[in-house]
Order: structure tokens, then C-alpha cells, then sequence
């Protein structure tokens, strides 16, 4: 199959979202695909799918645009299929703000949070009402870009004077911000894939440093993975039903990540979702894979079918 | 249960690889590396504004005289040719330097890692001036030191903190100052601290490191005496042809004391054995024709200070109260302090986002202070560009202002 594999972009997840696509791309090559990379952040991407004119777009790309739907929408208008969720349910996932919504009502459990937006500080006078957010949540709390990935921007405040600085920082990366409940305990990572949706192995979580932040995700080392989840077996189950229940609620397809926190009383949280989940060499959803048999071409080889049942079936 | 490993050596890596680390700025500036993006971050030179004829001559000239020796190892104090080539070059602004008492190194970058080599043990003291030049904080902190810290002002290292620390006791092995428009402070020590400073470190019996990458490209007032100048034997100087003639041939140079001298010859014949004999020569050849390289300096001069000018006259214009920044008489950088509340490293997604892009404070420091404070280098971009990129900077401050007045009603 002729492959276009997109990677890159011009997020600050540029870097990683390269890593991944080369691997991605390898992987394909290796199955037998005539895969290429493109990179929307060196040229024009319609313009290079045009050229290319691919059967499959293979979406590796992170942060907005690749994740928030723009990537997807300017797919369906030029008619080229692609691997993962459909462009409305991407831009509900990607925003944390809309994403809680939806998985609240749908009674999946998430941390009790607190919108913030820039717009309502810089227009509305919202600043006045902070203090009620930290009512709402508690301390500490976790203050976190609506619409953005990696941790980027991610800040963790024990004592309310801390909260305005963090959300500035949350604010440099987006325009709104969740100030959420931070939740004590074991933190996992469960991928699903495929049509319909199967969860991989739990990947156990535990930084090293004690915060996942960009530079425990990202330098090899910095954080242990423990594949499956060192939990019991309920707690087992109960993520593999959480994450499949975000799956739904979110209307999620192919391949996706759904980070949660596993509290002491073995109960789930769900944190976020990722609609492009990272494929580096230190990157959770292949270590998932991995425990469950996969390998990285099998992996791929997965989604890319998946994608084409869709298809047959539409 | 596994234990997925990563990486499967992280038992066994030395103490002093834990900094080394994935960073969000790094992040950022892969995206900041993007030609839509003013980047008023990274320090490079311009060197699209040297003829490339003139280095082809060298180049060829290399070949055609010497063309095995170019090609083969050398001795690991570097060719003789080029070091008093070098010598000439420090003459010019004054520095005497014997040939025999310098050592080539790759880049003057090398020098600080070799000075590094021969005196910090780990959790041994030294001064450096804060901010100081990142790639030195980097090249020392491999030898785990503690660290002094003397800021700056308007006129360089403040002597005084240097003393104080002294009188209570403090014995730095080293300090390490960047004296001539210092990177990132962009400001220059001034003759009576530099009087002060090597009294001091002479009495106190500490070496003073002297890096002058920008000695040479000064816009305007007149040249200072290097430290070099006023205590030659207690003084490491560090050259470099990088900011005058090019960073890519990587050469740069120590000049000290020949018991010092000795020691980083061996430091450096561990590291690389010898410097690249090709560049050398090349750079030995360039600087044969001083008409020609004062020319080229001086064109480059006259492109800095005009870009130094733009970059100043745009932040005047649209920075907000508050801020505050260095006046450089040369060199390639803008040092700006806003009030206490900004969070430069934070600010930054936002900068870039806006499609500029600078370096924040906290790099320049090894305790995490600069928090409000950004490095502005105004030597890669074009005069337009660079207004462009001060406009959107300024933008945000204010935007950032606004926002923290909302934040705190």
C-alpha cells in the first residue's frame, strides 16, 4: 500500500513526533508498505499529498493541528483516508476541557476540575473567581493546558499564592487551562486498537524524579515502565473497562492512549487521551504492544487494518 | 511483570550525566529553528557576510603547500603556523601571548571543558560571573563543582561580591568571566574592576579564566586592557576565530602559564589527540592577509552594530515599563530583566507560537535564578527582521502584563 506517513509539524512536539514517524515509517517499509514521511512543518502538506497521492495517511503527528482535527478535516476535503479518530471527535479528545465534559457525561470517572480560560481572565475579570476553582478541586492540584500534550506546560500547586503563576505558564501553551484535582496513586497508561476496540496490557508508570514531566518521558532512563500494571487483578479489569469506556464516550477509532490514575482503593481516574499516541522508543503505547506479543510492525499493521475495515465497511 | 527497560545501561551511567536530561525549551526550540520563526535566540555568527573567495584561497592555498600535512595528525599543542598567526591576532588588541604558552583547542569551548579537566574535583568551589555563558556552566558542571556566584551590572562582574566572599572565607579554585560584552550579560567589565579583579585574584592566589570570544567586534568607545594584559601570569585567556572569522573550522585557543599550558596539552591529547590540522592550516592561511580579514572584520562589525542598533531602538519602542536591558558596545547580545512575576522559561510556547523566539534567563545560571530575565542576540537576523521579531516580543509582554493584572484583581 501506498503509505503517506505525516510526522513533524510545527508544535513543539515536532521533535518527538519525528522520532515516532521514522519509526512508524520503518515499521510500514518493513511489512511491505511503500511508506514516505512527510512533514507538514518542511513543506506544504496538500501539496505533498497531491504529489504523492497515497492510499493511507498514517497520522503521527502530536499537539494541535495534528490532533485537534485541522490534519483530519483537510484530509476528508481532499479525500484521502487516514488511520485514527474522525476530525470532531479528535477536537473534543484533544481539549481537555471539552474531553472531561464528554467523559463525565458519560459517567466515566476523571478528577473533579476547574475551567480557566484566557479569554474569560483577559475580558470577563475571571481572575476574581480563581479562589472558587481551588474550592472546587482542592490542594494540591494538577494546572494543565486544555490543548496541548507532552506534559508541556504542566504544573503541579501545593499552596493557592502558587495557582496564578501556574496557570500563566498552562496559559503560554493554550488558551484555556484545567486546574484538576490531583489524585494519590498508581499511574498507568492502557492503549486500544483496532475495530472494534481491543485494550493492550496496562504500562505501569513510575517517574523516577516523581513527576512524569517532559524530561522523565523523554530521556531514556528517567522514569521505570512496568508492563502489565503492578496492580491486582480488579483493578486490572476495572482499567481495561475504563479505558474502553473512554473509547466509547469519546467515539475514538484505531489507536489511541488513555492515561489514568489508579487510586488506593484500586478505582481508575481517567487524565487524558491521545488520539496520536507517542511512538518513540520510550513511548507507552509500544511498550503496551509489546507486552502483549507485538512488535512495532505488528502494531502499525493493526491500525493500518483497522483503518481498512472502517473503510470496507463505510 | 516485566520491567520494561528503556534503556538498559541506566545503572550504570557516572554521577555526573544525571543533568542530562530531554528539556521542554529544547522542545520549543526545534520549533523556533522554523524560518517563520525570528529566532533572536541562538548566538551565531554571521558568517554569510565573509567572501568565500577569500576562505576558498585559503582552502586551496591548504591543498596545493601543504596538502599531506593537511591531511595527517598533529601535535596536540596544535601547528606552530597558527599559534603565532594567533599571537599576531591577540596583539591586535593588545595581548601579548608567546606562541610556546598557548594551546589550540576545538573551538575555545574546548578550552573550558580542558579547564575544567585540570582543576575541579567534584564539589570543589569556583566563581563564575552571573548570568554566565551557558556552554561554560555546561563544560564545567561535567566536573561536578559548587559554584560562587558574582553578578553584574552595567560594568561587569561586581568585584565587590567576589571579595566579600573572599573575606568570609570562600576559596574559589577559579574565576571564570567573560570581560568584553559578555555572553549573556552583553556588558563590559570596566578598567578599575579589572584593576580591582586581578589584584584580588592575585593576592588571594585564585587564576582568573578570561574568555574574550567578542573582544573584536566592538562598535564603539575605546578597547579596554585585557585581564591578560594586567596580570599575565595570573590569567587563563581563551581566543577564538569563531566571531571573527568562522565557527565551523573550530578554533579557538588558551594562553597560559607554560606549567598550565602543559597540562591542557595532555588534557587535550587524552580528549582528541590533536586538533583537525586541515582547519588549522586554513584558519593559519586566512589570517596571513591582515588587509583582507581586518576588511572582512570590519564589515561584520559595521553589520552587528547596525543590527545592535535595530534591536535596541525596537525595544525601546515597544517593550513595556518595567523592563529593563544592557546597552552593548559590541558583541551579539541583549541581556533583559522584566519585574520579578514574568516567567521567561514558561513565556516561551507563547513567544514561539507568536513566531519569535529568544533564550530564557534560568539557562544562564546554575541555581535556577533568571526566571524574569531573557537573552536576546542580535547577530543572525536582518535589521527588518529583528524589528519584526521585538514588535511580537514586546506584543506578548504586554499581553502577559495584562494577564497577570487579571490574575491578581
Amino acid at each position: 500500500m501506498n503509505v503517506a506517513v505525516l510526522a513533524g509539524g510545527r508544535t513543539p512536539e515536532r521533535d518527538v513526533s519525528l522520532r515516532g514517524g521514522h519509526r512508524v515509517t520503518g515499521a510500514l517499509q518493513e511489512l511491505g508498505h511503500d511508506a514516505v514521511l512527510i512533514d507538514p512543518g518542511e513543506r506544504a502538506l496538500a501539496e505533498a499529498l497531491q504529489e504523492r497521492s497515497p492510499d493511507l495517511c498514517y497520522l503521527t503527528l502530536h499537539g494541535k493541528e495534528g490532533e485537534d482535527g485541522t490534519v483530519q478535516r483537510l484530509l476528508d476535503l481532499v479525500g484521502l483516508a487516514h488511520t485514527g479518530t474522525a476530525a470532531f471527535d479528535c477536537e473534543i479528545a484533544f481539549d481537555k476541557l471539552l474531553a472531561k465534559d464528554a467523559l463525565d457525561r458519560a459517567g466515566v470517572r476523571t478528577p473533579a476540575w476547574a475551567p480557566i480560560e484566557g479569554t474569560a481572565l483577559r475580558d470577563l475579570g475571571a481572575g476574581a473567581s480563581l479562589g472558587r476553582a481551588v474550592e472546587r478541586v482542592g490542594l494540591p492540584c494538577v494546572v494543565k493546558p486544555s490543548r496541548s500534550g507532552s506534559a508541556l506546560g504542566v504544573n503541579s500547586v501545593a499552596r493557592e499564592a502558587d495557582l496564578p503563576a501556574a496557570v500563566m505558564a498552562a496559559l503560554s501553551f493554550s488558551g484555556g487551562v484545567v486546574v484538576e484535582t490531583a489524585i494519590v496513586g498508581t499511574e498507568v497508561a492502557v492503549g486500544v486498537i483496532g475495530t472494534p476496540g481491543e485494550t493492550l496490557p496496562a504500562v505501569e508508570i513510575v517517574p523516577k524524579g516523581g513527576t512524569y514531566d517532559y524530561a522523565a518521558r523523554y530521556t531514556a532512563g528517567a522514569t521505570e515502565y512496568f508492563t502489565p500494571a503492578r496492580l491486582g487483578d480488579d483493578a486490572t479489569a476495572a482499567c481495561r473497562d475504563v479505558a474502553m469506556a473512554a473509547w466509547d464516550a469519546l467515539g475514538l477509532r484505531d489507536v489511541t492512549r488513555v492515561d489514568m490514575i489508579v487510586d488506593r482503593d484500586g478505582v481508575p481516574w481517567v487524565l487524558e487521551v491521545s488520539v496520536s499516541p507517542g511512538m518513540t522508543e520510550t513511548s507507552l503505547l509500544p511498550m503496551g504492544a509489546n507486552a502483549a506479543g507485538m512488535g512495532l510492525a505488528q502494531l502499525c499493521d493493526a491500525v493500518i487494518q483497522s483503518t481498512a475495515t472502517r473503510r470496507g465497511g463505510n | 511483570m516485566a520491567e520494561f527497560s528503556i534503556d538498559r545501561f541506566v545503572d550504570l551511567y557516572a554521577h555526573r550525566t544525571s543533568g542530562m536530561s530531554a528539556s521542554e525549551v529544547r522542545a520549543l526550540f526545534a520549533v523556533a529553528s522554523r524560518p517563520e520563526v525570528v529566532s533572536l535566540a541562538g548566538g551565531m555568527p554571521f558568517v554569510q557576510a565573509l567572501p568565500t573567495d577569500d576562505v576558498l584561497d585559503a582552502v586551496r592555498g591548504v591543498l596545493a603547500e601543504h596538502g599531506a600535512m593537511s591531511l595527517q595528525y598533529g601535535g596536540g599543542q596544535g601547528h606552530l603556523g597558527l599559534r603565532e598567526r594567533l599571537a599576531g591576532l591577540m596583539a591586535a588588541e593588545n595581548v601579548e601571548g608567546d606562541p610556546e604558552d598557548m594551546v589550540i583547542t576545538t573551538g575555545a569551548q574546548q578550552a573550558l571543558d580542558l579547564v575544567g579537566k585540570i582543576f575541579i574535583d567534584p564539589g570543589d568551589l569556583i566563581a563564575v560571573e552571573a548570568p554566565a555563558y551557558v556552554g561554560a556552566l555546561t563544560a564545567f558542571g561535567q566536573y561536578e563543582p559548587r559554584y560562587l556566584q558574582i553578578e553584574i551590572d552595567d560594568d561587569g562582574m561586581i568585584v565587590d561580591q567576589l571579595e566579600e566572599a573572599l573575606v568570609r572565607g570562600e576559596r574559589p579554585k577559579f574565576v571564570y568571566t567573560c570581560p568584553n560584552f559578555g555572553n549573556p550579560g552583553g556588558v563590559t567589565l570596566s578598567y578599575r574592576r579589572r584593576e580591582q579583579l586581578v589584584a584580588l585574584c592575585r593576592e588571594a592566589g585564585i587564576p582568573i579564566v578570561e574568555d574574550n570570544p567578542y573582544g573584536m567586534l566592538r562598535f564603539e568607545g575605546s578597547p579596554l586592557p585585557a585581564l591578560r594584559t594586567l596580570d599575565p601570569e595570573n590569567v587563563i585567556y581563551l581566543g577564538t576565530v569563531s566571531k571573527v572569522f568562522s565557527p565551523g573550522v573550530r578554533v579557538g585557543w588558551a594562553l597560559a602559564e607554560q606549567s598550565v599550558v602543559q597540562r591542557l596539552v595532555l588534557a587535550k591529547e587524552a580528549a582528541d589527540l590533536c586538533g583537525s590540522s586541515f582547519t588549522m592550516l586554513v584558519t593559519e592561511r586566512y589570517f596571513a592577509d591582515e588587509a583582507q580579514w581586518r576588511g572582512n572584520l570590519a564589515t561584520l562589525t559595521n553589520i552587528y552594530r547596525s543590527r545592535r542598533d535595530a534591536m535596541l531602538d525596537s525595544i525601546d519602542e515597544h517593550f513595556p515599563d518595567g523592563a529593563m536591558w544592557t546597552n552593548p558596545a559590541g558583541g551579539f547580545y541583549v541581556w533583559v530583566t522584566l519585574p520579578d512575576w514574568f516567567d521567561t522559561r514558561a513565556m516561551l510556547a507563547a513567544a514561539v507560537e507568536r513566531r519569535v523566539a529568544y533564550v530564557p534567563g534560568t539557562a544562564f545560571y546554575p541555581d535556577g535564578r533568571g526566571g524574569n530575565q531573557m537573552r536576546l542576540a542580535f547577530c543572525y537576523p536582518p535589521e527588518d527582521r529583528i524589528r519584526e521579531g521585538i514588535a511580537r516580543l514586546g506584543g506578548l509582554l504586554e499581553d502577559e502584563q495584562a494577564l497577570y493584572r487579571s490574575l491578581h484583581p
